[in-house]
């Protein structure tokens, strides 16, 4: 097992190393740089532009700057902001505001908002899959699965504008656009549509893999033995029924990463995804290959904890090889 | 003798009518179950419309959509102002919000069409190449294959896009043209690995052997004799893949990096009905009905596609 997860964390490295190599080229492909204003707007004088190059290592060949990168990379250091005048990528996206607890910085936040739509979208889309496949073909299955397609066929920011119009503007229930971010009501539309889609998702695989495991013959042997229905579904069924969820469980807390790029900007939430995309719109070279970085080790390091799972839940599966 | 002929003949009728039903039946049987499928059809139905509104938008479309009517900018619904002319308002610069709507089935349209039919050029001959030749040829294209698997989809596209948006390439069919080359990139790779997967298993089949062994060469294996045998699993992925590819180009047209302004897309209108969410619901409302709309219609499809074409698979 030792030796498993070090296996997998020594492939994290060509992977990263790849990544970083593809965005870093594409980003210096990319026409205009990170001084160029609007048009119409004072642009900056050719010698102040020398001067910034020179002080972010910028006239160097690129190969250079891609190591001068990689090795501050490598010691937590992600490089200058171009954007933000006098601060660190590292600092923007982990360090919180002044005086705040860390939880309040702008990974801190996203991690908060991430956690939590995971944790509900588990303890609710488990649940009323077996629930669904227990009940098969009752009004109760049939509810759930209504929710589960629409739930999984549309898109988070599309929900969201759903949420918004009922919840926001005909019940005023919860601010639309918050701008203060301490309290629980803020925080209620975008983790329910954060989670929406993810619970979908597993009330229907949930769903797949439960009516597929109570029709096995070993739940045939364990009712025929004289077995509780309780123990039957729980420990027989359950326990095989969820091996396969498990799997999908890693993919989708990178996909809820992700999938807050769009919800974060959409409540102009103060998190890693609203930063990026800020970034991409004003070409912000360290931001972007600082958070794509980050991203890309978020979510290698969600599969290797996934695989790993997989093969502590399934002795079957023998994972090292 | 006369009669052995007969018997011999009867007995060809036969067989070539067994041959022909089966023949038939694996495609017609399938459509035939997919008819059976209330929620597919009605997916259909909604697709087929939407598709109607994107050919025939110049003829539905009450207004131009990018002409900006300075006198009504901003006005609501037709049912609060009781002005039938802009049935669903007008935006922020006075365009009528339904014929954008209209105008934008155009772009969500094509992009799940495209980039699907790059998704089987690419990920299909680079499968079907692999899985095929094997060997060395196969571990160099797979592990092509996992490094874009490697790299999350998401970040990858968004890079992409904010690379090339203000090239020549970026500018191509106001933009459509690179979200086509992005979405494209990012999706290849899931149709290799099953392209692949499935040549694998028909390749040991003793009728790829008689095929060879009468003298037909790869090319003809690949296309008259594996192709076909591999469709069904194909047509559910790109069934599934559709509504992806969809919520791709809205998503990034949303954040306001896919469809060029002024070309409606419905993902850039809910992100500019966003901001006038109070006082006109129905700028932000409208778009996103219609993306809901498309994308269950697609999945419903995909559904009944996947039940049709594989009973195995079914509950």
């Amino acid at each position: 097992m030792q030796q498993l997860i070090i296996r997998r964390l020594l492939w994290l490295i060509p992977v990263l190393f790849v990544i970083s190599i593809i965005t870093f080229t594409l980003m210096h492909i990319a026409p205009g740089g990170p001084w160029d204003r609007d048009i119409g707007r004072r642009q900056l004088p050719p010698s102040v532009i020398e001067n910034l190059n020179r002080k972010f290592h910028l006239n160097e060949p690129a190969w250079k700057q891609y190591v001068l990168y990689m090795w501050g990379a490598i010691r937590g250091d992600l490089g200058p902001s171009y954007q933000y005048k006098d601060r660190n990528v590292t600092d923007i996206m982990f360090a919180p505001p002044q005086g705040r607890p860390i939880w309040e910085s702008r990974f801190g936040r996203t991690a908060t908002l991430g956690l939590m739509a995971f944790l509900i979208a588990v303890s609710v889309g488990l649940p009323l899959g077996i629930i669904s496949a227990l009940k098969q073909n009752t009004i109760i299955d049939y509810g759930s699965l209504f929710f589960a397609t629409v739930g999984n066929a549309t898109p988070g920011f599309v929900m969201a504008i759903f949420l918004m119009v009922v919840f926001g503007l005909m019940l005023h229930w919860f601010p639309i656009a918050p701008t203060n971010w301490d309290g629980w009501k803020p925080w209620v539309l975008p983790t329910v549509t954060l989670c929406l889609g993810l619970t979908a998702y597993l009330t229907r695989m949930t769903r797949a893999t439960m009516l597929e495991a109570i029709r096995q013959d070993y739940i045939r042997t364990a009712r025929s033995k004289g077995l509780a229905e309780r123990v039957v579904i729980v420990r027989h069924a359950l326990k095989n029924a969820l091996i396969p969820v498990a799997t999908v469980l890693g993919p989708a807390l990178a996909g809820l990463i992700t999938g807050s790029f769009f919800i974060e900007f959409m409540f102009s939430f103060p998190g890693m995804g609203r930063l990026y995309i800020q970034a991409v719109q004003q070409r912000d070279y360290s931001m972007i290959m600082g958070n794509t970085l980050f991203y890309a080790f978020l979510i290698a390091a969600a599969n290797l904890v996934v695989d790993l799972v997989y093969g502590w839940l399934d002795p079957r599966i023998k994972v090292g090889k | 003798m006369a009669t052995t002929t007969v018997a011999r003949t009867r007995d060809e009728v036969a067989a070539l009518n067994i041959l022909a039903r089966k023949q038939r039946s694996l495609w017609l049987d399938a459509w035939e179950r997919l008819l059976k499928n209330k929620a597919a059809v009605l997916g259909m139905v909604i697709i087929l419309a939407f598709y109607l509104v994107a050919i025939f938008a110049p003829f539905i479309a009450p207004h131009d959509p990018n002409r900006q009517y300075y006198e009504h900018t901003q006005q609501k619904v037709a049912w609060e102002t009781g002005d039938w002319n802009f049935i669903l308002g007008t935006d922020v610069i006075g365009r009528d919000n339904l014929s954008r709507i209209i105008y934008g089935a155009r772009v969500s349209m094509t992009i799940g069409l495209v980039p699907i039919t790059l998704y089987l050029l690419i990920g299909g001959s680079i499968g079907m190449i692999a899985g095929f030749a094997g060997g060395h040829v196969d571990n160099i294209l797979m592990r092509i294959a996992d490094v874009f698997y490697a790299f999350p989809g998401l970040l990858f596209m968004i890079i992409m896009v904010a690379t090339f948006r203000d090239t020549p390439i970026g500018s191509l069919l106001s933009g459509l043209g690179l979200l086509f080359i992005a979405i494209a990139l990012v999706g290849w790779e899931g149709y290799a690995r099953l392209v692949r997967g499935q040549v694998l298993q028909i390749k040991e089949k003793e009728f790829i052997e008689a095929a060879r062994s009468i003298g037909a060469n790869s090319t003809r294996l690949m296309v008259r004799h594996i192709f076909p045998n591999i469709l069904a699993p194909i047509i559910v992925a790109c069934a599934f893949s559709v509504p992806g590819a969809i919520m791709a180009e809205a998503g990034l047209s949303f954040i306001g990096i896919g469809i060029r302004p002024p070309t409606a897309s419905w993902g850039a209108m809910i992100q500019t009905g966003l901001t006038s969410l109070y006082s006109q619901p129905a700028l932000a409302l409208a778009p996103a009905v219609c993306i809901a709309l498309v994308m269950l219609s697609f999945t419903f499809l995909g559904d009944g596609l996947r039940d049709a074409l594989d009973p195995r698979l079914k509950q």
